[in-house]
């Protein structure tokens, strides 16, 4: 909104568009009412003039729930209405999983949901840097021909998903969980995602392991806890728990998950689908929580769509289901 | 018709079959009853609550609850053999609930043989015979331990004497026995310490069992127990041969171990005492500060948190393949009575009998990896520290080599000996039971002939 100039010294005037009603703003010198009629039209022009949208669009309002948005959320779906665009306008939300931080913000916006009749889409942004990280790994790699992707592999991690593994019992993950790590080359190991074409989807899920992003700390409490305590006992440990990994006398006959493409995008995935497009469907679909629980009956690679985990849950539980796509 | 009944049965005690309200009624009186008033068993009894916060409390009565555990040792020792009417069983009792209840188990087992033995007519099953080890462990902790022990055996002796008939020699065995006490001044790292204790401890259960003739070691570990120890072993390296370490049977050694009470959670074995009254000792030990103590911390801790991880620990380790060694051996033994022999063949049927290894660390008698034993290893190495797993190496055998000449002086002669001895022998047998079928006996050949 524009500050009005100084008030001139002239004399009252009137309304320059309706010249009936005193006027309130003095640029651009109309009545509340027409202002806002101008105010819009302007908007119209510009989406107009710019051809910012094509009849039919499904169009993401991003609603942080500040005043810029609400209004944004208000005029779009007005002139949406107004002038027939023909979009399919909804609200985007991110939720950044902080609690006290957005909560007064998401009550604005789902405030705006029921005002304007706008649906409303709530994502952490954990959920969307995850999708758009693993297309851009997938496709930067292909781009590059790439043979080896080194990632900053924080050995504590690695460690920590063996323990998991171990924990929850799950067998087939213990199995592959240390097969990307290379031998100790140098003073410092570190370990390298080994075999990146072949074993994409462990390095996808490795990568976020790493990087921490997707794992709420919750989930990991117990674990990183007595990961921390058994460093500060003996340094080494961390190494000497990869290495149990890697020992680990396993049965090649374990039931390993098939590898397969993904019908969507082509891409390595062991199931019908790969995660990064389970999850875009399940945005597109308006259940972004999709694929993010555990595989169960019914939809595309066993997800129930029905079923939605709740987003910061923060049962301190090894079972918590958060990290399903990433489950250890 | 059904009206006049219905009027009639308001009460939920109402056997008139045609009326639909009884039924009702009959429903609601079943979900009014508390849940738990009867033994979910046997339906009859009252359930026995032990007050104790753990799970499971007053689900069961008492006698269904004993019989339970009890099932559960009898299954473990009947389906791997570890007792059989020819044996010679010592039992290792440290004092402690699950040591207690191993020996209390064995004892009703030996008595129900010998009933047995002597209602039948022909007399052809023996009894088996039960002795009891207990290691004295004061010498190694001398200020903390001194003082109670004299009272602790003591008190072993009456338990023991206690227990008969049929009755059981007690064999009270001196850890200083096998080793020089410098032996344990020579490990600067806590946790090597405490293992290399172990170690030893095992070793001077085997001296006194070799020595005295018999020929199964009963050591009574329970879930909670092995569970601990997969993520110790984990945690220092030793993910290859944790396998070996969490079976039912553990035949490397000379006298091969079985641990009847593997099914068994801690929280059974508590109970279990607490019922029955069976008196433990628990002997205070200088405060651990290692990886051991952290990790039994963290498995309580997992345990609050649910009550089964310390199961799913176990299964999932169960699930690594198990050693060549990790079952009773077979044997054309003619005082094994055939129906073991036959259980014993179909027993081992399950094992993939793949033989990986042929080399043991003297230390922790652990099957080396064949990459571990080649890791740094130079020709003019000293032989132990080429001989052990990594794990030792770490936090048992001093990090400057010209100590390990001196400390390899201090090592029982066991140690190295137990390992040569079953790196020639066992492979051997083993190889030979691989290939028996295919192999013609000597008056077979000159038959064909």
């Amino acid at each position: 909104m524009e500050k009005g100039e100084a008030k001139s010294k002239k004399p009252p005037r009137l309304c320059c568009i309706c010249n009936e009603r005193r006027p309130v703003l003095k640029r651009p010198k109309t009545l509340q009412q027409c202002f806002y009629e101008v105010f819009e039209e302007e908007i119209h022009q510009a989406i107009v003039k710019n051809r910012l949208f094509k009849s039919g669009e499904r169009v993401a309002i991003g609603a942080s729930g500040g005043k810029d948005s609400t209004v944004l959320a208000y005029v779009l779906s007005e002139l949406n209405r107004r002038h027939s665009y023909g979009l399919d306008l909804f609200l985007l939300s991110i939720d950044e999983g902080i609690t006290g931080y957005r909560d007064d913000s998401l009550e604005t916006v789902k405030r705006n949901e029921l005002q304007y009749g706008l649906p409303l889409q709530i994502l952490s942004y954990k959920e969307i840097f995850f999708m758009f990280f693993v297309k851009a790994l997938d496709r930067g790699a292909a781009l590059l021909k790439v043979d080896k992707l080194v990632t900053g592999h924080n050995a504590d991690d690695i460690a920590e998903t063996v323990l998991l593994n171990i924990l929850r019992g799950d067998i087939a993950r213990l199995s592959r969980c240390t097969s990307i790590t290379t031998g100790e080359d140098g003073p410092i190991p570190r370990c390298k995602p080994f075999k990146y074409t072949y074993e994409k989807e462990i390095l996808i899920d490795w990568f976020i392991v790493v990087a921490g992003i997707y794992s709420p700390n919750a989930y990991r409490g117990f674990a990183r806890e007595f990961i921390k305590d058994l460093e500060r006992l003996r340094p080494r440990a961390i190494l000497d728990i990869i290495k149990s990994g890697e020992d680990f006398r396993i049965a090649t006959t374990t039931k390993m998950p098939e590898q397969g493409t993904c019908e969507r995008c082509g891409y390595i995935s062991s199931q019908k689908w790969c995660k990064a497009c389970v999850l875009l469907d399940g945005l597109n679909r308006g259940l972004p929580k999709m694929g993010i629980g555990r595989a169960r009956g019914g939809g595309v690679n066993g997800v129930d769509h029905k079923k939605e985990t709740k987003a910061g849950s923060t049962v301190k539980s090894l079972e918590s289901k958060q990290c399903g796509s990433l489950d250890f | 018709m059904c009206s006049i009944l219905a009027m009639a049965c308001n009460s939920s005690g109402c056997e008139s079959g045609s009326c639909g309200r009884d039924k009702e009624n009959g429903r609601s009186k079943v979900e009014e009853v508390k849940e738990e008033s009867v033994c979910l068993k046997c339906k009859s009894n009252e359930p026995m609550k032990f007050g104790d916060g753990g799970s499971d409390d007053g689900r069961f009565c008492a006698d269904c609850f004993r019989s339970n555990v009890y099932g559960k040792f009898r299954l473990a020792v009947t389906s791997h053999a570890m007792i059989t009417p020819s044996d010679n069983v010592l039992v290792a009792f440290s004092g402690g609930s699950s040591s207690r209840v191993a020996l209390q188990f064995v004892h009703e087992l030996q008595v129900k043989a010998l009933k047995n033995y002597e209602a039948s007519r022909d007399r052809s099953l023996p009894v088996f015979g039960v002795g009891v080890a207990f290691v004295d462990e004061s010498a190694a902790f001398p200020a903390a331990l001194s003082g109670e022990m004299g009272d602790a055996v003591a008190w072993v002796r009456s338990t023991v004497l206690s227990m008969s008939p049929p009755e059981k020699d007690l064999h009270v065995v001196p850890i200083e026995s096998v080793f020089a006490l410098k032996l344990l001044d020579s490990v600067s790292d806590e946790t090597g310490k405490e293992d290399l204790l172990l170690h030893l401890k095992m070793l001077s259960l085997q001296k006194v069992a070799s020595e005295n003739g018999y020929n199964r070691l009963v050591v009574g570990s329970c879930t909670s127990r092995l569970a601990s120890h997969v993520l110790t072993a984990t945690v220092k390296g030793r993910g290859y041969s944790l396998s070996a370490d969490i079976q039912h049977v553990d035949a490397r050694w000379k006298v091969p171990i079985v641990m009847p009470l593997r099914d068994c959670v801690w929280q059974e074995i508590t109970r279990l005492c607490h019922l029955d009254g069976l008196k433990t000792v628990e002997l205070a030990r200088h405060p651990q500060s290692g990886i051991n103590d952290l990790v039994s911390s963290f498995v309580a801790l997992l345990q609050e948190e649910n009550p089964s991880r310390e199961c799913t620990i176990v299964r999932t380790a169960a699930k690594l393949t198990p050693f060549y060694f990790n079952k009773i051996p077979e044997t054309d033994d003619s005082c094994v009575p055939m129906a073991t022999q036959r259980r014993l063949k179909k027993f081992n049927l399950k094992y993939d009998g793949s033989m990986t290894t042929e080399a043991f660390c003297p230390i922790c008698n652990g099957p080396l990896n064949g990459s571990d034993s080649s890791e740094g290893y130079h020709e003019s190495d000293n032989t132990l520290y080429a001989a052990c797993c990594s794990s030792c190496r770490f936090q048992i055998l001093p990090q400057d080599r010209s100590s390990l000449e001196h400390f390899g002086s201090l090592l029982p002669h066991h140690m190295v000996s137990q390992a040569k001895h079953h790196q020639k022998v066992d492979s051997q047998t083993y190889l030979r039971e691989k290939i028996k079928d295919c192999l013609l006996m000597d008056d077979e050949e000159a038959e064909a002939v």
